[in-house]
């Protein structure tokens, strides 16, 4: 599935997929369209992912998308990756979150992990055998994750976890947690199995949006895990954080520029159907503007996102400000473009019997989650003045 | 690579996040109150790809990371080169 050649740091950007990419990518939309678009309202509605969905995603083998195929994964370079999001999020928010998540988990062991941790989940990951989740969001701390409150004591070779963490996505049916916490002040990531003694796992309900995400509260009491499931040393939990924060960063960014084209696209069928005034919607001119801002804001959207990828292929350093840059323009044009596709939808807009409501209410956990919009903003503004003074 | 090769390459890279702070080889990089939370995970990614060394997981520890003088003595390790 990997196209030969990237482009190395610094050369021009191709500006369309090569073959390869071009095949999944049709490959991927297929699938969306056949096992996940028609049902993602019925899973919005029972606030769960059925288990079998996530058995049929496991074979299809996307959910080792970051694996390399040593290890048994997927093995994709990071546009094709986006492209699976980007599909996989036009379809259905929820379940492109289980990819961004389980993508974390996987992408944190295979840079930051031992060898052992590597043998342990890998192969796993790869398969969808293992789901793993990423627990750092706790009851008080959110973008400040340099001030997580739970603590990891040394305890001979191991250490003792007490704390609580909030908002893990797919946390219900995870099978292991990379979590953060603080070892005598110093940020630690852990791999936390589901199961270890004195850690609970509470369904959290009641949510806005990417309500099948099956989202949980942990509870760690006394929970001892051994030296072994820590991953990488005591101080570097920020890093691992950070580093892993960009990879599900940049999935959100494209599973969003995806809920972008799932609005255009809603809106589109149903402006050219709906007659008012003995024309089609899609002909009054206010109609057409709501769906011109749609169509320029998924373009934005969705080539921001490819640049972050091809970026991220070739290794620039560049890659992680484009990423926020493309997270914040898709969260915020996914705000816009929910918005008039409900509008354009009227009443029926509001009703379960039309995805776009969904949209809506999806669209607003994407200016939250990875780095909220006012924490883009503020990191993109830093960066461009910053540039800006180094070429001065 | 000599000592002073690496540790000069170490401090041009560092030095970009400084803003004209006198950096002494000693000083602790995170102390500074010059580097975000960004800055490990790049520090690890400059010191791979300039030097050509892994940092798997035993070689994170902070401290191998904390002044431009333990992380010339933690590049000088992995190359394998004699501690000055």
């Amino acid at each position: 599935m990997t196209d030969p050649a990237p482009p190395p740091a610094g050369a021009a950007l191709r500006m369309e997929l090569g073959p390869a990419q071009a095949a999944a990518r049709a490959e991927f939309a297929a699938w969306v369209d056949a096992h996940v678009a028609p049902h993602a309202g019925a899973w919005d509605r029972a606030a769960a992912t059925p288990r079998e969905v996530i058995d049929r995603l496991a074979a299809t083998g996307w959910l080792g998308a970051v694996v390399p195929r040593e290890h048994g994964g997927a093995g994709m370079d990071w546009v094709t990756f986006g492209v699976l999001n980007e599909e996989l999020g036009r379809g259905c928010s929820s379940l492109r979150s289980l990819l961004t998540v389980h993508s974390m988990a996987a992408h944190a062991v295979l840079r930051w992990g031992s060898r052992a941790q590597k043998e342990r989940w890998l192969g796993p990951f790869a398969r969808g055998e293992a789901i793993g989740a990423f627990a750092l969001s706790e009851p008080e701390v959110g973008s400040d994750a340099s001030a997580v409150q739970t603590t990891a004591t040394p305890d001979g070779d191991g250490y003792v976890l007490d704390g609580r963490k909030k908002w893990t996505t797919y946390g219900q049916i995870a099978d292991v947690f990379l979590l953060f916490a603080k070892a005598e002040g110093k940020p630690v990531a852990f791999l936390v199995e589901r199961g270890a003694p004195g850690l609970e796992v509470a369904p959290l309900g009641g949510i806005t949006g990417t309500r099948a995400s099956m989202l949980a509260e942990l509870r760690l009491e006394g929970c001892r895990v051994p030296k072994e499931a820590r991953v990488a040393g005591p101080g570097f939990g920020l890093a691992v954080a950070v580093a892993t924060l960009e990879v599900g960063r940049y999935s959100v960014a494209c599973g969003t520029a995806g809920l972008i084209r799932a609005c255009l696209d809603a809106s589109l069928d149903y402006a050219a159907r709906r007659v008012q005034y003995g024309s089609a919607i899609g002909e009054h001119q206010l109609v057409q503007r709501m769906l011109a801002e749609m169509a320029a804001g998924w373009r934005a959207a969705h080539w921001l996102c490819m640049r972050a990828g091809w970026l991220r292929d070739a290794g620039d350093p560049a890659a992680a400000h484009e990423t926020f840059v493309a997270k914040y323009a898709a969260a915020t044009a996914a705000t816009r473009a929910a918005l008039d596709a409900v509008q354009i939808h009227g009443a029926n807009g509001c009703s379960e019997a039309y995805p776009v409501e969904r949209y809506l209410r999806d669209s607003r956990v994407m200016e939250i989650i990875e780095g909220s919009t006012q924490i883009q903003q503020v990191a993109i503004a830093r960066a461009e003045l910053e540039s800006r003074a180094a070429h001065l | 690579m000599t000592e002073e090769e690496i540790r000069s390459r170490l401090r041009a890279f560092v030095e970009r996040f400084m803003r004209g702070h006198d950096l002494q080889d000693a000083e602790d990089l995170f102390g500074t109150g010059y580097v975000n939370s960004m800055f490990a995970m790049q520090l690890v990614q400059f010191v791979e790809s300039t030097f050509g060394v892994a940092c798997e997981s035993d070689d994170l520890e902070i401290d191998n990371f904390r002044s431009i003088d333990a992380l010339t003595a933690f590049v000088q390790r992995k190359l394998g080169a004699p501690v000055a």
